[in-house]
């Protein structure tokens, strides 16, 4: 299988406090690799690290390298581009102050496209796949920050959807949304599989189980175990943290 | 264990008291203001009428009208808020969106509210060293422009970083994640959110300035001129200027006069501030968030 990102020996720290010490991953291509663990453990900041988030914050301190399809992330100096090849939905969601249609089209229109048709198409498309457009299909154009908070989750998953990205990023992409539409968003997710890449992190186990091919356990910043499903919830387990922790035994 | 009791109602009447107390205080606190302009126009309506605002200053000011300061005072004005305005607001996005925290930050911003304290009369002899006698634009409206602007850059600065701030950082965090650049962000996110902040401390900037005496005492204000002012690199008359001069300065003007002056100078100001709540109440009925 190709590897679609390399992370190699690298370890972040904010301030004092490190995060993150010389973790190693490789992450394959049209893979889901769920990641779970207690909270703290670095699983958020390692998806930040991936599209370069850390450069705004400045007192993030990274060292060891990244690799997408070989490359360094490091190697260009604007990590906007970057950015654009990566869609990222944040735990806690922000419609930002603007109107639905706007939100979803907002990340194609800052790379450039103008294209009414396209970005129409792209509006229809991504709300779909986000199980959002039967609820706002009929108000488009009302300001998406007065949608409900499961509502305005969905639709930063359409957003970062809405810019084609070649890894997904979901970090507790469901924790605001009912367990019939979650269903309805991790059937996409099996289909999009196909197009790219998905990193997900989660709190859920049994998502982990149902979605990812692989899964990483992540403790204290490192990685206790990372196996494909079939091991990890097979009970090929060579960590009895990571045991513990999936039979419930520890968080 | 605790249990509620009748002494937390009593409580709850000395909330409704103090309330009462505050409204009380803050009605007293309006008073002044209605009765500045009452008394005003009770002094000043002898004056008042349509030549007085139309008309030049005749017979050694002590007739006639103040057409002329009128003038002035809206060339000062408006270039002084052309020259602040833009330089204000970028550099509040300077310090607000690219700047780091560090020593030379914290040293401009200290700077700045530092420089929002200086005495006016400070900053107009600063006026006169800097742009009158370095920068050789004589005593001229360009000259109190400048000095009038620089009075201003530091309230439009400390306003506009105000409004910035209050663009919630999830925001620029989601623009940011899907790949908008840091301009992008700005322009598309940050400012149309910011705008009727910004809005309300430049028109408040500019009653300040339209009310604004010592600045421009040295830089560019006559006392008298014959003339209306045809460039910028002239002289010209200003309102509160002019309500000096006539109040103090001269013999014989009737007593109506300066305070007819006052009312035009306040109701300026009051209508021009007016401008900046009704704009804060439109974009505040436009919030997106």
């Amino acid at each position: 299988m190709k590897k679609k990102i390399e992370i190699k020996d690298f370890s972040i720290a904010y301030g004092k406090k490190t995060i993150i010490q010389n973790l190693n991953l490789d992450i394959y291509q049209n893979e889901v690799l769920a990641i779970i663990g207690p909270a703290n453990s670095g699983k958020s900041s390692l998806l930040r690290c991936l599209n370069r988030f850390t450069d705004f914050n400045n007192e993030a301190k990274v060292s060891g390298d990244i690799l997408l399809d070989g490359v360094s992330i490091y190697e260009d100096e604007d990590s906007t581009f970057l950015r654009r090849r990566i869609g990222m939905v944040s735990p806690l969601p922000v419609g930002l102050p603007m109107t639905i249609k706007e939100n979803v089209t907002y990340a194609p229109r800052m790379a450039g496209c103008t294209d009414k048709a396209e970005l129409d198409f792209i509006l229809e498309d991504c709300l779909k796949k986000a199980a959002l457009w039967d609820e706002v299909k009929d108000r488009l154009n009302t300001l998406a920050t007065k949608l409900s908070g499961g509502q305005q989750q969905r639709l930063t998953i359409a957003r970062a959807l809405s810019h084609h990205p070649e890894i997904l990023c979901l970090d507790e992409f469901s924790i605001a949304i009912d367990p019939v539409t979650t269903m309805k968003i991790e059937s996409v997710l099996h289909e999009l599989k196909k197009d790219m890449t998905i990193v997900m992190v989660t709190n859920v186990i049994n998502q982990a189980k149902r979605l990812g091919d692989r899964t990483a356990m992540m403790l204290h910043g490192e990685i206790l175990d990372l196996d494909t499903n079939q091991n990890i919830f097979g009970g090929v387990i060579r960590d009895d943290r990571t045991k513990n922790y999936i039979e419930g035994l520890f968080g | 264990m605790f249990k509620p009791s009748i002494h937390l109602l009593n409580k709850e009447i000395r909330e409704k008291n103090f309330k009462n107390a505050l409204s009380l205080i803050t009605f007293f606190l309006f008073l002044p203001a209605l009765g500045i302009i009452f008394w005003l126009f009770i002094k000043g309506y002898p004056a008042l009428n349509w030549n007085f605002l139309t008309q030049d200053p005749i017979k050694g000011m002590t007739a006639g009208g103040i057409f002329p300061t009128i003038v002035g005072t809206f060339w000062l004005v408006i270039i002084s808020v052309i020259v602040s305005c833009p330089l204000g607001v970028l550099a509040a996005i300077y310090l607000s969106e690219y700047a780091k925290d560090g020593f030379l930050t914290r040293t401009i911003r200290l700077a700045i509210l530092n420089l929002a304290g200086v005495p006016s009369i400070v900053h107009a002899l600063f006026g006169l060293g800097a742009f009158v006698l370095f920068m050789k634009m004589g005593t001229s409206i360009l000259a109190a422009s400048f000095t009038l602007a620089v009075m201003n850059l530091p309230v439009i600065i400390t306003s506009t970083l105000e409004s910035l701030k209050a663009v919630p950082q999830s925001y620029r965090e989601a623009s940011w994640n899907v790949g908008a650049s840091k301009l992008q962000t700005i322009r598309y996110i940050v400012l149309p959110n910011s705008i009727p902040g910004i809005l309300t401390g430049v028109v408040f900037a500019v009653g300040r300035s339209a009310g604004e005496t010592a600045a421009i005492l040295f830089t560019g204000v006559a006392f008298y001129l014959p003339f209306l002012p045809q460039t910028v690199f002239d002289q010209c008359m200003a309102l509160s200027m002019h309500l000096f001069t006539i109040s103090t300065q001269v013999v014989g003007v009737p007593e109506a006069y300066p305070y007819a002056t006052a009312l035009v100078l306040i109701l300026l100001i009051l209508s021009v501030n007016s401008i900046a709540v009704v704009l804060r109440t439109y974009f505040r009925t436009k919030r997106k968030w």
